[in-house]
């Protein structure tokens, strides 16, 4: 039986249009044989909630280099709650000071890759989180 | 020679190393000293790059300058082609003015390290933005949430701009203000500061960013579509050179392009096809290049490949100085030369092991020094992290004045001149960048280029390759995927939510006690010229005098103008 691909939302959220870590990601997970949708720049917690429930995705990979994680993340994860989405797997990567990971996380934040960050090891957490599922 | 063949796939459309003939002395050094080393110890790499994976040669000599000619490649400093500088004296006559980019919470508290970077010894200002600034929305839009003060500062209104200048002299400072698609009224603003403390605008000097077409390309802040931010562009242009014929209307551009992921002959080959754009479409307007060209100036990045870096910044001399002779048959010699701003690579801060960056900032610095930069800012060493605590903008700052009095590197001008090496590297960036200008002069321009997302999709290309090197540490980056420690966590600088509250109280207070039909009336005006083709500075300036917000401006504009949505590429 074939293998269901993985599929994943890669978020830019916010005002701020740097995408190139986005960019590098989506390209590497669908080089990792994953479905990517790239929602493009400046997208609401609402408009990406619901994207992720019209594509029905695995997994959903926030961008944000902004400073605005504290206020979009939380947002972003009572939307999909509420949405009934409680399965899917969130990751946030960008510029995320050490001290705000604990609280990202407790909000339900999967994973928090940081500068600096190989795409294998991102390729590796999510292949890994989602090989029984 | 054995390491010419590439094993990965070159940067397109980079030229290979020029022919090389060399000399009988070369020939025999390469077979009685050269070859038997080779063949008991290899070299440590089977080829060597730049970081823009360009290719390096083992040795530069006469033979790689076979059609050189130093007369008209080289000349002298302050003449044609500035290849060795624009100033016959370079930075023994004048320093680069050192001007570090600051910006951050409110209007308030940015003043304050506006006045301590001063207080410093720091020459000019530079204005950092936050993003709903940068996107043309008031502090207390639902799209700022989040996002007050924490890029950069907060400006909503000519009252907010009012105490970001408190007690620093518009007259004796200058200051460069990164800002773009709202550029217009954020200069409106400025100048209504200055005309307020009694600065004569034909006196007053500085930088506005101004460059939307790299933000289609690269940094992605955009309000409306291409064709009307043109339109506004070149309205500053007229206003400019009208009536502040010191202020440089526009800093085109190529910081933004290389930190997207572009490489060195991308970032210049792009601005520079950028600068011609506007120049096109100012001529189109009916504007004379040599009243406008002495105001152009330009900005670059200083990445960490040095030598490629200080080729690229004596290559954009030369092939401005071409062009605007050649494209335009310019008359005026303060069109020809090229004048340029530089920042230290942003992207190459490693959050990693953050006091390294001290070093590669410092290292960064020496070449844009080096390669006759007319003004730098240094990255402080925290920024990988957030924006930067005074104690590491000092250093940062700290940094220029030690290549500046320390090091003795601006005793002379242009001290890597005729040096195999960076003569044939400048060459060589050089013709690929004129074969980037060529293929988007053959798509009908930039605004045409853009369109067709060409210079997007080269970027997105180099950004991924350099990531795929780095991920199989073909290239190293220290403490990230080498040489990785234990560290201790940075204190960085927190922008907490009051900035938002203070924001919002202030624009409640404006809101109340302005006469809100003049700012009805002022808007209405606005949008009406938006509908016609007149200049639209007059009524942005009024508008602003008025004390409509930031927002309100924009707003007008986009009931007139659209909005622009970019064909996400990945």
């Amino acid at each position: 039986m074939p293998q269901q691909r993985i599929r994943v939302l890669i978020a830019k959220p916010g005002l701020d249009g740097h995408d190139r870590g986005a960019k590098i990601i989506a390209r590497a997970l669908r080089d990792a044989g994953m479905e990517v949708i790239y929602t493009g720049l400046r997208q609401t917690p609402e408009m990406i909630a619901s994207a992720a429930v019209q594509e029905d995705v695995d997994v959903i990979g926030l961008s944000i280099l902004s400073g605005a994680h504290n206020t979009i993340c939380p947002q972003l994860m009572t939307l999909l709650k509420q949405k009934g989405m409680d399965d899917v797997t969130v990751l946030v990567g960008g510029i995320i000071p050490g001290a705000d990971i604990p609280a990202l996380k407790q909000a339900g934040i999967a994973e928090i890759f940081l500068p600096g960050t190989s795409t294998q090891d991102i390729v590796e957490f999510i292949n890994k989180k989602h090989a029984n599922s | 020679m054995t390491d010419h063949k590439k094993t990965s796939a070159p940067t397109l459309p980079e030229k290979s190393p020029t022919r090389r003939s060399p000399s009988p002395e070369e020939k025999s050094w390469e077979q009685n000293t050269l070859a038997p080393v080779l063949d008991k110890s290899p070299e440590r790499q089977r080829e060597f790059t730049t970081i823009s994976g360009h290719p390096i040669r083992r040795l530069y000599s006469q033979a790689d300058l076979p059609d050189w000619d130093p007369k008209t490649q080289l000349g002298y400093p302050g003449e044609p082609p500035y290849t060795r500088g624009i100033h016959s004296t370079m930075h023994r006559g004048r320093l680069w003015t050192m001007r570090q980019f600051a910006g951050f919470g409110a209007a308030e508290d940015t003043n304050q390290r506006f006045r301590y970077l001063l207080s410093q010894g720091q020459t000019g200002l530079s204005t950092a933005f936050d993003l709903p600034t940068l996107m043309g929305y008031d502090s207390d839009h639902a799209l700022s949430e989040g996002e007050v003060g924490k890029c950069g500062v907060a400006i909503s209104s000519l009252a907010d701009m009012e105490v970001l200048f408190d007690q620093i002299p518009l007259a004796n400072v200058t200051t460069s203000m990164t800002i773009n698609s709202p550029a217009a009224v954020i200069w409106a603003m400025y100048l209504a500061v200055a005309e307020k403390q009694g600065a004569d605008w034909k006196k007053i000097s500085g930088t506005l960013q101004n460059d939307i077409l790299k933000e289609y390309i690269a940094q992605k802040e955009y309000i409306y579509p291409p064709e009307p931010s043109m339109r506004l562009v070149i309205d500053t242009f007229e206003f400019a050179v009208k009536e502040t014929p010191k202020f440089n209307p526009i800093s085109v551009s190529g910081y933004h392009i290389r930190e997207a992921g572009s490489t060195a002959i991308q970032e210049l080959a792009f601005t520079l096809r950028d600068g011609l754009e506007y120049i096109e479409y100012a001529l189109r307007r009916g504007m004379n290049l040599d009243e406008l060209g002495p105001q152009l100036s330009f900005f670059f990045n200083a990445h960490s490949d040095f030598f490629e870096e200080i080729a690229k910044y004596r290559a954009a001399r030369r092939i401005w100085h071409k062009a605007m002779i050649e494209r335009y048959g310019s008359k005026n010699p303060r069109t020809w030369a090229l004048r340029f701003h530089t920042q230290t690579a942003g992207c190459s801060l490693t959050a990693q092991q953050p006091y390294n960056n001290v070093v590669r900032t410092a290292l960064q610095a020496l070449s844009a020094v080096l390669g006759g930069t007319q003004s730098l800012h240094t990255n402080s060493l925290d920024e990988a992290w957030a924006l930067p605590t005074e104690f590491a903008a000092t250093i940062a700052l700290r940094t220029q004045q030690i290549i500046a009095h320390e090091t003795g590197v601006s005793n002379t001008v242009d001290p890597l001149g005729g040096s195999y090496f960076v003569e044939a590297l400048t060459n060589e960036v050089e013709a690929g960048a004129w074969d980037y200008i060529h293929k988007i002069d053959s798509m009908g321009g930039m605004v045409a280029a853009i369109e067709r997302s060409y210079p997007q999709r080269e970027i997105a290309e180099a950004s991924y390759r350099y990531q795929m090197e780095l991920d199989k540490k073909e290239k190293l980056m220290v403490g990230v995927n080498d040489f990785i420690s234990e560290e201790k966590p940075l204190d960085i600088l927190q922008i907490d939510e009051t900035v938002a509250h203070r924001q919002a109280a202030r624009l409640n207070k404006l809101r109340a006690e302005r006469s809100q039909e003049a700012v009805t009336r002022s808007l209405a005006a606005l949008r009406k010229a938006a509908q016609c083709k007149e200049n639209l500075m007059p009524a942005i300036y009024a508008a602003v005098k008025a004390y409509a917000t930031l927002g309100e401006i924009c707003e007008a504009l986009r009931q007139v103008f659209g909005s622009y949505e970019e064909v996400a590429i990945t």
